[in-house]
């Protein structure tokens, strides 16, 4: 009878302090929620969304990078969209179990793990050395949509393999070929996964600094880039650069609170969209 | 006749094209591995490799002897991430434990995607949550000069890497066989004596994998401790070094390869210092990899 007392005793706060470790990290992300939403919330007006920084970043707004991170961004969705979901359409629906499809897969989960700095140092070797892209927007979106590759080969996979094996059988049965099959039977029900997945790498590329701070992304200019070639204000740059980099860190640290303001929530938006786009597609094809 | 020829060329045309498209993947691993290794490689005409490798003096600006050690740096990076995984592994394989087994099924649903909020949280907004948030509270509670400090990294590493260490412990738990929990309940013990001496082991490899994959995260990463970690070029000595300025492999590269000419033996070695990150980072994840594969292949 004893023991069994103790045995609760033990449970009791054996499950009370796993219940403190998730709260300990749901007070970490209100906290860090709270503190970026209070202090950047009373900077953020029209006028810092629209207008370029102004006296040496002491004033003004955040325009520029906000369109550099736009462009940068697309860049990496030309290059990451397509060939993650062709890449993943191989290894889901051609890919035979051999030691070339396990190297590919080993390859694509170690590619995920390399440090983002590494990448930039690629880029700056690779489209700013070699293809003589120079520092440029085209660069940046080229070295960011390579390290967003192999999330969205594995998010494309995830959504492919969520169709069953009766779709595919269905239309070869019929006599259709292996592509015609994949085509009318396999994509349409997968792309909105596909999609939402690849959205999701992409709020992570927009993101991220170090891939770019050596291949495109400039300090600050004082126009809009023309053309792919320019380099770019972009806005994890800029964050950087607001919080350690500036003469008047303290006087600019409102600044820097709403740029972390805005970054965030342009990341988070972008991981609603995919859910929203997600559930669109979804209702269509019912 | 040829209409079926010119189909099945289409076919395999096709098949073709995907199959370039995985093969993509080998070629660019390959590829990163092949750059720094031939842009790190002139590096070794001027400096010696044991020197790189073991000596503690970076000093490559130096009127009269520059300087190439990469050890004060390995073994920042070796604190800063150690930090890390010290604070992040107990919580993060409590909140695993807690979300497999004691939660309820609507608490989960709720709190993994609150969990993914916090992976989606880009590296350079958590660095100036350091600055900000983290680094005056360690100056106040140990009374030093500024927070910019190894600890700091530790705790926002560790908290970048929770995510991952969470949901791969989580996925692990939950793929042990409900057969080992019953049987062990069914001998009397209670559900924390079932999920401490059952569960968690049968589950350790795929933990133990999603805490190197954790350290792979924070070993690589470069925004973060480059704002938090003050950056001072010393070597640093355990266990002070908690509380002192120290500067990582990731954050030399983002300091200095902004400011050096093209070409010269300082360039050549910052691609070294990439070289080493690399092999690293690898070596790690291969290692979590077979683990965690011989893991999913004992449960099938």
């Amino acid at each position: 009878m004893k023991g069994s007392t103790k045995k609760k005793v033990i449970q009791f706060f054996g499950f009370f302090l796993l219940r403190c470790c998730l709260f300990l990290v749901l007070a970490v992300l209100l906290l860090f929620l709270y503190d970026i939403g209070s202090k950047g919330g009373g900077a953020i007006s029209w006028e810092f969304l629209s207008t370029a920084p102004r006296r040496g970043m002491t004033e003004g707004g955040i325009y520029p990078a906000i369109i550099g991170t736009f462009l940068v961004t697309m860049i990496t969705a030309v290059l990451a969209i397509p060939l993650g979901m062709c890449a993943a359409i191989y290894l889901n629906e051609y890919a035979k179990q051999s030691r070339l499809t396990r190297l590919i897969r080993l390859s694509i989960r170690n590619l995920s793990g390399v440090p983002s700095i590494v990448y930039g140092l690629f880029g700056v070797i690779l489209f700013v050395n070699i293809l003589r892209f120079g520092t440029s927007i085209l660069s940046a979106g080229l070295t960011l949509g390579l390290m967003t590759l192999p999330w969205t080969i594995t998010a494309s996979e995830e959504a492919l393999k969520t169709i069953p094996n009766s779709y595919r059988e269905g239309a070869l049965a019929l006599g259709a070929t292996k592509w015609q099959s994949i085509r009318t039977n396999v994509l349409p029900y997968a792309i909105p996964g596909m999609l939402t997945g690849t959205v999701l790498g992409l709020a992570r590329a927009a993101g991220e600094t170090a891939p770019i701070m050596f291949t495109g992304a400039a300090f600050f200019l004082p126009m809009l880039p023309k053309s792919l070639g320019d380099q770019f204000m972009a806005l994890p740059y800029h964050l950087f650069i607001m919080s350690t980099q500036h003469h008047a860190i303290v006087q600019v640290r409102p600044l820097a609170y709403a740029t972390a303001l805005v970054l965030i929530v342009l990341v988070l938006g972008l991981n609603m969209t995919a859910v929203i786009v997600r559930y669109r597609l979804r209702r269509k094809h019912r | 006749m040829t209409k079926k020829t010119t189909g099945r060329l289409k076919e395999s045309a096709i098949r073709a094209f995907f199959f370039a498209c995985g093969v993509l993947a080998v070629i660019a691993l390959l590829g990163i591995f092949a750059t720094l290794i031939s842009t790190s490689f002139p590096a070794f005409k001027d400096i010696k490799l044991s020197e790189f490798l073991l000596s503690k003096n970076w000093d490559p600006t130096s009127p009269e002897m520059e300087e190439y050690g990469i050890l004060s740096m390995i073994m920042s990076s070796f604190i800063v991430t150690l930090g890390a995984l010290l604070i992040a592994v107990p919580i993060g394989v409590g909140v695993a434990a807690y979300l497999s087994d004691v939660a309820h099924w609507r608490v989960r649903e709720i709190v993994k995607p609150v969990v993914e909020i916090l992976a989606g949280i880009p590296s350079v907004v958590v660095g100036f949550l350091g600055i900000v948030l983290f680094a005056p509270l360690i100056s106040k509670i140990f009374n030093i000069g500024h927070g910019l400090t190894a600890l700091n990294g530790s705790i926002l590493l560790a908290i970048m890497s929770l995510p991952t260490i969470i949901s791969i412990s989580e996925d692990s738990l939950t793929a042990v066989p409900p057969a080992y929990g019953e049987a062990s309940l069914a001998l009397g013990a209670s559900r924390w004596q079932t999920l401490f001496r059952v569960k968690l082991p049968a589950a350790l490899s795929g933990i133990i994998a999603a805490c190197m994959l954790g350290m792979g995260r924070a070993i690589g990463e470069t925004m973060t401790v480059l704002m938090a970690t003050g950056n001072a070029r010393t070597f640093p000595q355990l266990p002070q070094a908690l509380l002192r300025s120290v500067r990582t492999m990731t954050a030399n590269i983002a300091i200095e390869l902004g400011e050096v000419p093209y070409y010269t033996a300082h360039y050549y070695a910052l691609f070294a210092i990439g070289l080493v990150l690399f092999v690293i980072t690898f070596v790690v994840n291969l290692v979590a990899d077979v683990v965690l594969h011989k893991y999913q292949e004992r449960e099938l």
